[in-house]
């Protein structure tokens, strides 16, 4: 015998419309179904019944690719750390209990049906100077400049970041100040990354604000949903590399 | 009814003669060049971003065309390339071990069991060495030993270290390079980034592609683009088969519309089934999830001696078990590779021996490398792999052996390309998973990402200035006839699907399609089965179009009628699929006919009849075959052996 559960999920048409929460019932669910999958019953369901289904984020399902954008019973990608919302399965809720479903709530994100979403700012930030400029071609043997392994480490932590934008979902401020920093962290602890450095921090950090995210107060809202465990010393160091920034120029 | 005709055998032009090694420098130096003042006059659509797609967007801009990019995600950065695991080959002999281009070329042609083109394959060894120096430079994380230097692994039963990782997400740090590139080349503005976008027609004009109908998935809105060239590089087609690791999104629409419109596609029934995946727990199940082959480095597959044997895996005695790998495959063992793995898997899963749900899983066993290694030492090396298998199925493999099942992971096969990857539509230039060109019929193990880079970063940008240098073009306008109708086939689509308010959702359609491809053209496949598969398909697609319930309207956010158009296509695409696995009678890398097996049941091939490509043309009723055919002047054709 499968769960019963009630959703509470939020419903708006379009971006001009003003939305509501809508309750449903579903019953025998499976505690091996993924959240998302769950969904997708509820959606087939929907279909059938002549109503509209329920727009959501999702792809890889596996949690690698960022798509996926639920505030689950209040939290960002649910209640389990460390979890995409796709990767969340069935068998963490009970039976009976009543699930809320919402989109991630910030300025900078604004809604463009139910649950989705529209994060390009988050791309913007990537092109003020989120990269290192390298041409295809230009570049000399991968062997010639070594990097200590450490660097590597901890460069690679922070460049795991999914760009979900949870971060933001989850900040009281809606910064992408977490998203930003470990950007920042990956490409400033590499060599290659050391030209850019400086110009590249202060880029970005201004289209952040042009974005409408928020300042960052240091509630570590953030790296608590974060689901690739990106570390609140990122932005510490973000912090550092804007001050340097600011006093060289 | 012939379920196929023969046409006019085909030849790549493109591929100069002479020393194989010398082919990609000749043919750089035939091509023609575009002038920097003329590029930013010349415009190209690319269509998909994950590393092909993204690496030549962004490439092209740099070289100053004018570069529209679309993708169906609301990021570039989400392109499925970001979940590759293991790593990229290069021929870079870092390790000092006997490596050479010669080695990686030789490797790659007999991994791909001797149906791949010896001059592509041999290019991508070359370019393979430029991808790492260029990734190093953009600031890509790969794994350091302790010196500073770059670490590389083996990897798919070859005997040299040239896998280059960053840990077990090499796809996703390749990616988040190409997307960064790309994301310079936007703000630069060459680069035009269209995200949301789904293509949905390709437009021809006198032959020759002029651009794409998109639709734009927020507002609905059909929109044309019109270019002096187009790429696709839309990645593969294994969602045919509804359950696989592929994206949820992940479609074969962009080439399926293409090869309507003329292009060929090739070997469409290659497929990779990889042999560790997370089995199917139920109903329910809507994608499956790869665990990395690097496990079957420590753990040994086994079931039960004894059929439906439901003892719980710690209550079966060891003289109970059988470690059937280790059994058939003395020499190679549990590492054989992915084709035979899978295939061993299914067999004893048939005879009834299979495990968990359904009985389709086997165990894969860390009991003994625990043991041997100690608890720890295997969390160091496989903690991630196990945490992710605990999140989806609940269960410990610490305690408990894993299940595992093969499952569909990427399709060798695609769109017909000549040795500057185009198509046989001229201005169609196809790359990455969606041509055929590099893997023959079995894609060895960290070599997609190195063919994604190599088409997109090294290849496709110096090929197509030959093409482009033959501009200007005239130039269309969205009232050109040609565009007219390719938006209006669109639109005739969109309405029809939305019309038909049936029963039946697009899913429902989708899945039961996927069930008869895994059953009749995956791991295994007969004469007897693809032509009963042939006829149900043909039925089905029948259904789709009477019953098919899509609600809502076009012009929003329509996520049921995106479904749709896709599934409309694997449909028409399953019907090749199976046409293709059925004309081609041998068994080769991916593709097991039960018919043509050795006494002890390993794949046989037939190079006396079947050592071509099988380009299949379009025509709306039965297709007509072109065979190019293959021919090794560098490396001998043998039968691969594990034994
Ligand atoms: S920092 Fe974490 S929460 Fe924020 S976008 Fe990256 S992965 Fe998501
Ligand atoms: S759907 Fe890709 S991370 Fe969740």
């Amino acid at each position: 015998m499968g769960m019963k559960l009630t959703l509470k999920i939020w419903r708006q048409k379009d971006g001009a419309d003003k939305g509501r929460m809508v309750p449903y019932e579903l019953e025998d669910i499976s505690p091996d179904m993924s959240f998302l999958e769950m969904l997708d019953v509820l959606n087939e369901r929907l279909i059938l019944d002549g109503e509209d289904p329920v727009a959501f984020d999702h792809d890889c399902r596996e949690g690698i690719c960022g798509m996926c954008s639920l505030v689950i019973d209040g939290t960002p990608h649910g209640p389990q750390r460390a979890t995409t919302t796709c990767q969340l399965h069935m068998r963490h809720f009970q039976d009976g209990d009543v699930i809320t479903i919402e989109p991630w709530r910030a300025g900078a994100f604004p809604v463009i049906k139910d649950l989705v979403v529209d994060r390009t700012a988050l791309d913007r930030i990537i092109q003020a100077g989120g990269y290192v400029s390298a041409p295809t071609g230009s570049a000399p043997d991968a062997a010639a400049i070594p990097v200590p392994q450490a660097d590597a480490h901890d460069a690679f932590d922070a460049a795991t970041c999914i760009g979900c934008g949870a971060c933001v979902a989850a900040c009281p401020n809606a910064s992408a100040m977490l998203f930003t920093a470990a950007k920042v962290t990956h490409l400033g602890l590499l060599p290659q990354g050391q030209p850019e450095r400086y110009g590249r921090v202060t880029a970005m950090v201004a289209q952040m604000d042009a974005e409408g995210f928020g300042g960052c107060t240091n509630t570590g809202e953030c790296t608590a949903v974060c689901p690739k465990g990106i570390p609140f010393e990122t932005i510490t160091r973000l912090n550092a590399d804007l001050l340097t920034a600011a006093r060289r120029s | 009814m012939d379920l196929f005709t023969e046409g006019e055998p085909i030849h790549d032009t493109r591929a100069p003669d002479g020393p194989i090694e010398e082919r990609w420098d000749q043919r750089r130096f035939g091509g023609k060049l575009v002038n920097p003042a003329n590029r930013r006059k010349l415009s190209v659509i690319v269509v998909g971003t994950g590393l092909a797609g993204g690496s030549a967007a962004a490439t092209l801009g740099e070289l100053g065309y004018r570069v529209k990019s679309f993708c169906y995600q609301d990021s570039p950065r989400r392109a499925h390339s970001i979940a590759a695991q293991g790593g990229i080959n290069a021929a870079k002999n870092y390790r000092n071990d006997g490596d050479s281009i010669q080695r990686l070329f030789y490797d790659t042609v007999k991994g791909g069991d001797y149906r791949s083109r010896e001059s592509n394959v041999h290019r991508l060894a070359q370019v393979s060495v430029e991808i790492i120096d260029q990734c190093v430079a953009q600031g890509v994380p790969f794994a350091r030993e302790y010196g500073g230097l770059l670490d590389t692994r083996s990897f798919g039963g070859v005997q040299v270290s040239r896998t280059f990782y960053a840990r077990g997400q090499t796809g996703q740090q390749l990616l988040l390079g190409a997307y960064q590139a790309l994301e310079r080349q936007v703000a630069a503005g060459t680069v035009e980034m269209f995200t949301r976008h789904e293509m949905l027609e390709l437009i021809v004009i006198d032959g020759v592609a002029r651009g794409i109908v998109a639709r734009d998935m927020v507002t609905g809105e059909i929109e044309t683009h019109t270019a002096d060239a187009v790429v696709l590089a839309s990645g593969g087609y294994g969602n045919v088969f509804f359950l696989s690791t592929n994206a949820k999104g992940c479609n074969v629409t962009a080439t399926w519309r293409a090869h309507r419109k003329g292009a060929l596609f090739a070997n469409p029934c290659y497929t990779q089934i990889h042999p560790t995946c997370i089995p199917q727990s139920g109903e329910h199940q809507s994608k499956l999830t790869l665990m990395s082959e690097s496990l079957r480095n420590d753990g040994r597959v086994w079931v039960p001696v004894a059929k439906g044997d439901t003892r719980a895996p710690g209550d079966i005695p060891e003289d109970e078990r059988d470690y059937y790998l280790e059994r058939r495959y003395p020499s190679f063992g549990n590492l054989v590779p992915r084709d035979i793995a899978s295939r061993a898997a299914k067999s004893v899963c048939d005879e009834g021996r299979g495990v968990g749900p359904g009985g389709l899983g086997v165990y894969l066993d860390f009991a003994e490398a625990i043991a041997r290694l100690g608890r720890d030492a295997v969390a160091n090396k496989y903690g991630n792999l196990f945490e992710m298998y605990e999140r989806i199925t609940g269960e410990d493999p610490f305690e408990v052996p894993m299940r595992i099942y093969p499952a569909v992971h990427y399709t060798m096969g695609g769109l017909w390309v000549d040795y500057d990857l185009q198509s046989t539509i001229p201005g169609l230039f196809v790359i990455g998973e969606a041509n055929f060109s590099d893997h023959g019929a079995n894609r060895l193990g960290a070599s997609a990402l190195m063919q994604g880079l190599a088409d997109g970063y090294f290849v496709l940008p110096n090929t197509i200035s030959d093409y482009l240098s033959g501009g200007p073009f005239e130039k269309v306008g969205d009232d050109h006839e040609a565009v007219v109708a390719a938006r209006k086939t669109v639109t005739d689509r969109i309405e029809r699907l939305l019309s038909i308010d049936g029963d039946r959702t697009p899913d429902s359609f989708h899945r039961e399609l996927g069930a008869l491809m895994w059953e009749y053209c995956g791991m295994e496949r007969t004469d007897e089965g693809l032509r009963k598969a042939l006829d149900r398909i043909r039925e089905l697609r029948t259904e789709f179009w009477g019953s098919v319930k899509v609600p809502g309207e076009n012009e929003e956010l329509n996520q049921a009628l995106e479904k749709a158009g896709r599934i409309a296509d694997f449909f028409e695409l399953a019907e090749l699929m199976c046409v293709d696995a059925l004309h081609r009678a041998e068994s080769c890398g991916g593709h097991f006919r039960a018919e043509s097996q050795t006494p002890d049941g390993e794949a046989l091939r037939d190079d006396e009849n079947f050592a071509y490509v099988a380009a299949w043309e379009y025509t709306g009723e039965a297709p007509v075959l072109h065979k190019e055919n293959l021919e090794y002047e560098n490396v001998k054709m043998v039968q691969r052996s594990y034994k």
